[in-house]
């Protein structure tokens, strides 16, 4: 049943990729796309934290509520700086919808049931995200800083998925 | 007026003569201990000294490590992410963290082509080599 349910998530966050895709976001728009993405798996993070109690997970979780923080007001200070307002646009709703989704469903599970499945979500939720930025917005992104914030967002998510790759292996 | 002038005039010069024989002195004396020393004992072989060799963290990777790094020097990893990070051998040599904005520094014990990763973010790899 779980795989079913992931499956239908990567499904549908599947195609945040093939709408990035097809039309050429704006920097405004890039810029809201890489802060809904960190702000989503810290709400994610914050979930897995309220229920788990695997400190695999748990220290996975806590490092994801850092590094996105972090990357997260990099991201606001830079748009201040470059008088960019983050536009809310069809990719962000994508994602925020599908992250609502998998947390309402994550909710119903607990203990062991729980862990797998967040750390499962949180492997193809990089992939996703890491296959979405190297596809559209960072070729697309006109600002050379905002362009070097997403390369090293980029590094850093990329990093998430191999971290939590490992920590599904320490969960099973 | 003119004797008071001269008297200062005097006291300054008599300053600044003290000042260059204690300058003169303090220049001769480890000259002098060090022609008593040479004439005493051999020198002797000291080991090269070991040195203190950073590699810089940056954008969620490592910099590329110096050449001519031999056992006993120190890598000093400093981290310039805003990002916690490790710096961990996969060969269970060092394991430690590299906190957002700090320093952290290990021995290098082994020669060796030595890999490292951060277990943070496991995309982000080094080597060190170590040699003699």
């Amino acid at each position: 049943m779980f795989r079913n349910l992931s499956t239908a998530v990567v499904l549908s966050i599947s195609t945040v990729g093939v709408l990035a895709q097809s039309a050429k976001p704006t920097d405004p728009q890039i810029a809201h796309i890489a802060y809904t993405a960190g702000q989503l798996d810290i709400e994610g993070a914050q979930q897995a934290l309220q229920m788990s109690k695997n400190a695999d997970v748990r220290a996975f979780a806590e490092q994801m509520v850092k590094d996105h923080t972090a990357v997260s007001k990099m991201a606001l200070d830079l748009c201040k700086k470059l008088g960019v307002t983050p536009e809310d646009n069809d990719t962000s709703k994508s994602l925020t919808k599908a992250a609502a989704a998998k947390r309402a469903e994550l909710a119903k599970l607990s203990g062991a049931a729980f862990d797998k499945a967040y750390i499962q979500n949180e492997v193809a939720y990089h992939k996703t995200v890491n296959g979405a930025l190297e596809t559209a917005p960072i070729p697309s992104t006109s600002n050379a800083e905002l362009k070097s914030l997403l390369q090293t967002g980029l590094k850093m998510f990329k990093g998430h998925q191999q971290h939590a790759e490992h920590a599904a292996t320490l969960v099973k | 007026m003119r004797v008071v002038r001269v008297a200062t005039l005097a006291r300054v010069l008599s300053g600044r003569a003290l000042a260059r024989m204690l300058v003169v002195g303090a220049l001769a004396l480890p000259l002098t201990l060090l022609a008593a020393d040479q004439g005493k004992t051999p020198p002797k072989p000291t080991p090269p000294p070991s040195r203190v060799v950073q590699i810089t963290i940056d954008k969620v990777a490592f910099a590329d490590a110096p050449t001519g790094i031999k056992v006993g020097d120190t890598i000093e990893w400093v981290n310039k992410d805003i990002f916690d990070h490790t710096a961990t051998s996969r060969g269970g040599l060092w394991d430690v963290p590299v906190p957002a904005g700090k320093k952290v520094r290990v021995v290098m014990k082994k020669i060796g082509s030595l890999e490292y990763y951060c277990k943070l973010h496991p995309n982000m790899t080094g080597t060190i080599v170590v040699g003699r």
